[in-house]
């Protein structure tokens, strides 16, 4: 998947599916990580959760929550592709990808800030 | 990649496939005026559909991140083998244990 020329659509789907997969496989274990921090009691939890309130904080989530779209977009295109048999226009498939992506993460931003 | 391999990386990428969309809109749903403990405590604690959903998630995505990791080890940085593999599931472990403490807290909180 990832020998094709790096000028064409599905090689840049390729690397945006696996950048975003490796951003999430980094994030995830600190996630639960968070989360757990709830064994401590609510207040515990809402410590940590007072972290989110920080601007750049924020926009680092937003980055998370637009890489999850884009990844799960993308995944989504492989599986049509592989299981579906479905036949796409790679570029436009590409973008649409990025315009969910572009969506979620815009969305976070609004109703988190 | 084995065919073993493939299927449980496409199998997990289905189960995710719906889990992750509903997480997304559980947190653009959540975060409106902000996050507090109170808030995700109350959709979680002592809801056993919650744990349900979300052990199955956790186990989705501890079997589907090691599984990538490996192709972008294998294909990036030339890393293949026993070790390679032995430390992807070491990592698939520690992944399913902290995913399932971290329901558990939200659970029993």
């Amino acid at each position: 998947m990832m020998q094709r020329p790096r000028t064409q659509p599905g090689f840049i789907a390729a690397l945006l599916h696996r950048l975003s997969g490796i951003a999430l496989a980094i994030f995830v274990p600190f996630h639960f990580l968070a989360l757990a921090t709830a064994l401590n009691g609510a207040d515990a939890l809402d410590s940590f959760l007072s972290l989110t309130n920080d601007p750049l904080v924020k926009l680092t989530e937003t980055g998370l929550v637009a890489a999850l779209a884009l990844h799960i977009a993308l995944g989504l295109r492989v599986l049509a592709i592989e299981f579906l048999g479905v036949r796409e226009r790679t570029g436009a498939a590409v973008l649409a990808c990025i315009g969910v992506a572009f969506t979620f993460g815009l969305s976070f931003l609004l109703n988190a800030g | 990649m084995t065919v073993a391999l493939f299927l449980i990386q496409r199998i997990s990428a289905a189960v995710l496939a719906i889990a992750v969309v509903v997480h997304l809109a559980t947190i653009i749903y959540a975060v409106r005026g902000g996050l507090t403990a109170g808030e995700i405590l109350a959709r979680t604690e002592g809801n056993a559909a919650y744990v349900a959903f979300y052990m199955l998630f956790v186990l989705a995505v501890a079997v589907h991140a090691p599984i990538g990791l490996r192709n972008v080890l294998r294909e990036w940085l030339g890393w293949k083998g026993r070790a390679c593999d032995g430390a992807l599931a070491a990592f698939a472990i520690v992944l399913f244990a902290l995913g399932g403490r971290a329901v558990a807290a939200l659970y029993l909180s």
